[in-house]
């Protein structure tokens, strides 16, 4: 039997808040990292553990002013019923259907996926394309990190001890476009070898702006690929442009 | 350790256990309830699929803390219904009538996948079904058979098992 610290339940986020100020403490949404990986690898295992499981302000998907803003606590599985998911962030609802079975997306959360902050996490590349902000609150107060420099090196965030991850909010920009794509060993339920996330807005004669390319599984970190971006910024999408982003892509993942 | 109170199978419980205790120990050790199986402990095979509030989860994952007030279906009481007719779940009967066993420790747990799947609407296609269990033993071919060969929801005559 994995070991079994014990655990608090707090129904508010402010009660959530001072355990976290009070000392050491695990917070636990899903579960699928927490007996899944950490308690059978026999990482160090905390003084204490923080259900996030009934505060319900880390719940619910709306479309805001400011973008398409979801709680931490959403699941795969509500991303994938979520029909504003799945007009305003197909890209997010494609991601979500491919991270482990039924059995992982009814339990695994968004916030889950980014405190886990695998370099395979298959929703980040996603949060970097998009220029996604990560709301983070504590007693301290709330701040809002860019998914950019969130991830700071292998399974280091920049995310304090005493917060956590509240909501994730998406921008939505006219006319911006983002795909996924994820390779694994087989079509379900595998971790991905390399996961890619690209945005963009087409301009016709100015070609594409604002690209962004971000990669999972190549580096430390979930990763933009900076020189890659240049190649497709401003350029129109011809097959030889195509040819030398691939290029640059091939010899930027090389150097990691 | 406190106290958590829950249904199982359509009746109460109460277990006096720590909170991160993980359901999957809680129903067979502390409910005695063992038709729930231990595969991997990590999530990965699903042998130990049990439904919470109708959703299909892994019980080797969730702390019994978040167990609390809601309701849990395992393999003994997925009959239940059936029972008083004197037969087996829909599901069951086809895995015993295709062979849709080879050592039997994940068919507890795909019979409550599947049953998630089915109640959900899913359509039967063993292709769709596939994705849910990924076992790769001999008797794969003939639990996906037993699936997806099946009318989508339970109705069925009852003296199936004469």
């Amino acid at each position: 039997m994995p070991a079994e610290p014990p655990i608090d339940t707090p129904r508010h986020l402010f009660e959530a808040y001072e355990r976290l100020a009070a000392g050491p403490t695990r917070p636990i949404a899903g579960g699928t990292d927490v007996h899944g990986r950490d308690h059978r690898r026999a990482r160090a295992i905390p003084d204490r553990m923080l259900d996030l499981s009934r505060i319900d302000e880390l719940r619910g998907i709306a479309l805001e002013a400011s973008g398409l803003v979801l709680g931490a606590r959403t699941t795969y599985t509500e991303i994938r019923r979520s029909a504003l998911c799945r007009e305003h962030l197909p890209a997010l609802v494609e991601a979500s259907a491919t991270i482990g079975a039924a059995q992982i997306q009814n339990r695994g959360t968004l916030g889950g996926n980014i405190a886990n902050a695998s370099p395979a996490g298959d929703t980040l590349p996603i949060l970097l394309a998009a220029d996604a902000q990560i709301l983070v609150g504590g007693q301290r107060g709330e701040r809002e990190i860019a998914a950019k420099d969130f991830f700071i090196s292998y399974r280091k965030t920049a995310l304090a001890p005493d917060e956590l991850i509240l909501q994730v909010r998406f921008p939505l920009g006219q006319g911006r476009e983002l795909r996924f794509r994820k390779v694994g060993t087989r079509r379900a339920q595998a971790i991905s070898k390399v996961v890619l996330a690209l945005a963009w807005r087409d301009v016709g004669a100015q070609g594409w702006l604002d690209v962004r390319v971000a990669l999972g599984s190549v580096a430390a970190t979930p990763i933009r690929a900076a020189a890659t971006e240049r190649v497709l910024e401003g350029a129109r999408p011809t097959p030889e442009v195509a040819d030398l982003a691939a290029e640059t892509l091939r010899r930027g993942a090389q150097a990691n | 350790v406190s106290a958590y109170r829950f249904l199982v199978n359509g009746a109460p419980a109460e277990v006096n256990v720590p909170g991160m205790r993980r359901l999957l120990d809680v129903l067979r050790e502390d409910l005695g309830l063992t038709g729930t199986k231990e595969g991997c402990g990590e999530g990965e095979c699903g042998a130990c699929s049990v439904l919470l509030d109708g959703q299909v989860v892994d019980a080797c994952l969730v702390p019994i803390a978040q167990v609390e007030g809601r309701i849990v279906r395992t393999v003994e009481g997925l009959s239940l219904a059936a029972r008083e007719r004197g037969s087996l779940d829909t599901l069951q009967e086809a895995f015993l009538e295709h062979g849709a066993a080879q050592c039997g420790i994940c068919t507890p747990g795909m019979l409550m996948a599947a049953r998630a799947y089915l109640d959900a609407g899913g359509g039967p296609t063993t292709a769709r079904f596939a994705k849910r269990s990924p076992a790769t033993c001999a008797a794969a071919p003939a639990t996906r058979r037993s699936s997806t060969r099946l009318p989508p929801s339970r109705p069925r005559p009852t003296d199936a098992r004469q």
